[in-house]
């Protein structure tokens, strides 16, 4: 497909939050995510799971542009991400574009990345105040109610140094809500943490979803928090969606082989 | 004068120049090493006397200007009635002025040898003195190469002071040529394009391939 | 053996070498200020994706980092007036001193911004920060405290290095030591004074700066 046959906006009617449209990426010769096909609904919760390789982070990571695109087009809220319109067609998108076009999106890492030198109410604050252009006291009120939402609101004033390793990723959770993201990436947020902290994240997670119309897109390896709160699962293999379908199902009756192989190895091993 | 006019003219005292900066950086290296393994190995000595010698000539070479000890060590000794000649003081400065920052090198490098090295040689009830050869240095001598890389760049860099007290060296004849002919740019300009082959395309490669050869017979390549 | 210190005459002469020891700092200081400054052009030039001026930068930095600074003052000295630009000795060792530390400074940042985990540019990103306030408010911070021991160092390196500036006539210790040792046919006292004013800087300057690095450290929470 040539980048001149994909439409420069998608639709009303068939318009997506999040839409995969043949996207490729290869690291030289490697083919990690082969001309994919995904999309996210408005409000809905997706949880992609599969080996480690199998390209579901990249998912994450080109969503959030922190990968380049060797093929396909991203569409967020019908409106191309990756590529921009010029002289009528889609053409790679300059980082002027690609700033703007981000913004809708926020991400929390696996190892959390707060800022070091900042406290954890700095590290909510930084985002809104140098990007948004909001003011002080404005994102101060923020980002105190979303720490105090993410249960965090008395170490505001720590540095991440000083805080557990789920202390930090309910931080990361509320830096980046506090930019008011329209599709929140957890990127393997409870892979780097102790086994009694995972609960006080995931429940956090729990409670956005409960609670908030955001449109989420996950990558875990907690099979039953991911079967608990997820509207869909995609299940990932070499580069494709092997299978998807809502929690039930493809936990219950898996219709794949290498579906049904995957989730038995992760029940012996849990 | 074109440059290709200027080398033919001026080429032969730019070699003899160049000559004696590289004795001169050859010396300055024996000189080095001595320095600084004596003064590493001595900061580490449990005696006192040895340790606190170490420091001070560590500190005092560390603390003033290679300029200043060579000016120090050609004027100054004599009255001590040690009289140098300016050859030897020029490549002898050079030498404990970078030995005394090579001595950190080895001291540091030694210190970062696993304590379980030092414990496995004692297990073998070896000596202190066979330990450290034939045990510790080895494997500081790894650790240590890539810093002594640099140094050694710092060294050849010092020799062109030795020019200061008239010492024959390449940088002493591009002032001579400066000064007789004000081809400045020619000149100096040579001088700075000698200096950067020798550091770049002699002192690194063989630093580089010394480091292999090093790493490979610790079994490491 | 003539070995015999003359109280006198150090302290007929210590004034004069005191004086001369401002205008050693202040060299010391103008040409760190000019190295800060450069070096962090020199390596922030690094990191752009123009690769032609990536690799012409690597390699100017390279070349003043092989070479002897006493060679580059000549050079900055005497090559002008050959092209009618005439810098007197003061610019002329500020310019040479100030670019051949800028060189060493450019690889201690260089070293610093490395050493900023990659998760950091990627959160910038995430919270869709600008380029410019990536490195101002997330990056720079966090690859100054790495940066203070080099920065420090090369501080008192810049200071030792000073007396080099004597050879194209700035009137700073070693200079002044000269003149003073050729008037009165004395070198004993004016060489021990001035290697005992710089240890009595630099040995102090080198203990200040680990204590500044450890303070700032603490003060960012790292």
């Amino acid at each position: 497909m040539d980048l001149s046959d994909y439409p420069l906006e998608l639709p009303e009617g068939d318009r997506p939050m999040v839409r995969f449209m043949n996207v490729t990426k290869r690291y030289g010769t490697l083919t990690v995510l082969d001309r994919l096909d995904l999309d996210v609904a408005e409000g809905e919760m997706v949880t992609v799971i599969g080996p480690s390789g199998s390209g579901k982070t990249t998912v994450l990571r080109m969503l959030m542009t922190l990968e380049t695109i060797n093929g396909g087009v991203i569409y967020v809220d019908g409106k191309p991400l990756t590529h921009m319109e010029k002289g009528g067609k889609l053409v790679p998108a300059n980082e002027r574009y690609l700033r703007k076009a981000r913004s809708s999106i926020g991400m929390c890492f696996q190892h959390f990345n707060l800022f070091p030198h900042m406290t954890a109410l700095q590290n909510c604050m930084e985002g809104p105040v140098q990007v948004l252009g909001m003011s002080k006291s404005e994102a101060r009120a923020r980002s105190e109610e979303l720490l105090e939402m993410v249960g965090m609101i008395d170490k505001k004033d720590q540095h991440p140094s000083r805080l557990s390793g789920g202390q930090q990723q309910r931080v990361a959770i509320a830096r980046a809500l506090a930019m008011r993201p329209k599709v929140m990436l957890f990127d393997e947020v409870t892979s780097a943490l102790d086994p009694e902290v995972i609960g006080e994240v995931t429940n956090v997670i729990r409670q956005l979803v409960a609670e908030h119309n955001l449109t989420m897109l996950m990558v875990t390896h907690q099979m039953g928090f991911a079967r608990d709160i997820s509207d869909r699962i995609c299940f990932f293999y070499q580069g494709k969606i092997e299978e998807e379908g809502p929690p039930e199902q493809l936990f219950e009756t898996p219709q794949k082989e290498r579906t049904q192989q995957f989730l038995s190895a992760v029940k012996d091993a849990g | 004068m074109s440059l290709l006019e200027f080398l033919q003219t001026y080429g032969s005292l730019i070699v003899s120049g160049t000559w004696v900066t590289v004795i001169q950086f050859l010396l300055a290296v024996v000189v080095a090493i001595l320095a600084a393994l004596t003064a590493g190995l001595g900061k580490l000595s449990k005696n006192v006397l040895i340790r606190g010698v170490a420091i001070t000539y560590i500190e005092i070479f560390r603390g003033t200007s290679l300029l200043v000890q060579l000016f120090w060590l050609f004027y100054v000794l004599p009255l001590f009635g040690i009289t140098l000649d300016k050859f030897t003081a020029g490549f002898l400065s050079v030498g404990l002025n970078i030995g005394s920052y090579g001595a950190e090198i080895v001291r540091g490098s030694i210190q970062a040898v696993p304590r379980g090295q030092y414990e496995a040689a004692y297990a073998l009830s070896m000596s202190p003195a066979r330990r450290m050869r034939r045990i510790i240095l080895p494997q500081a001598l790894v650790l240590m190469l890539p810093p002594w890389g640099n140094l050694l760049i710092e060294l050849l860099k010092g020799t062109a002071l030795v020019a200061l007290i008239s010492v024959a060296d390449l940088m002493f004849q591009t002032r001579q040529i400066n000064a007789s002919t004000f081809l400045s740019a020619q000149a100096f300009g040579t001088a700075l394009i000698i200096y950067y082959i020798l550091a770049r395309f002699l002192i690194t490669p063989f630093m580089r391939w010394l480091e292999r050869v090093m790493a490979r017979r610790l079994g490491r390549a | 053996m003539r070995f015999d210190w003359d109280w006198e005459f150090t302290f007929e002469i210590l004034p004069r070498l005191l004086a001369a020891t401002v205008n050693t700092l202040i060299a010391a200081g103008l040409g760190y200020a000019i190295a800060v400054v450069l070096g962090l052009v020199f390596a922030l030039a690094q990191r752009t994706p123009v690769r032609s001026l990536t690799f012409t930068v690597r390699e100017v930095v390279e070349f003043i980092r092989s070479t002897p600074l006493v060679l580059q003052i000549f050079f900055v000295f005497y090559v002008g007036p050959q092209f009618g630009v005439r810098l007197s000795p003061w610019t002329a060792g500020m310019i040479a001193i100030g670019l051949h530390y800028s060189a060493y400074l450019s690889e201690v940042y260089r070293g610093g911004i490395e050493a900023v985990p990659k998760g950091q540019w990627e959160a910038c990103r995430a919270l869709n920060m600008s380029t410019r306030d990536t490195y101002l408010r997330i990056v720079i911070p966090q690859a100054l405290p790495p940066s203070i021991a080099g920065m420090g160092n090369y501080l008192v390196g810049i200071f030792k290095d000073t007396p080099m500036l004597s050879v194209i006539g700035v009137a700073e210790l070693l200079h002044t030591a000269n003149a003073i040792g050729s008037e009165n046919y004395r070198f004993l006292e004016p060489y021990t004074l001035v290697g005992i004013i710089f240890l009595a800087i630099s040995l102090p300057a080198a203990g200040f700066v680990r204590l500044f690095e450890a303070r700032v450290r603490r003060k960012l929470g790292l």
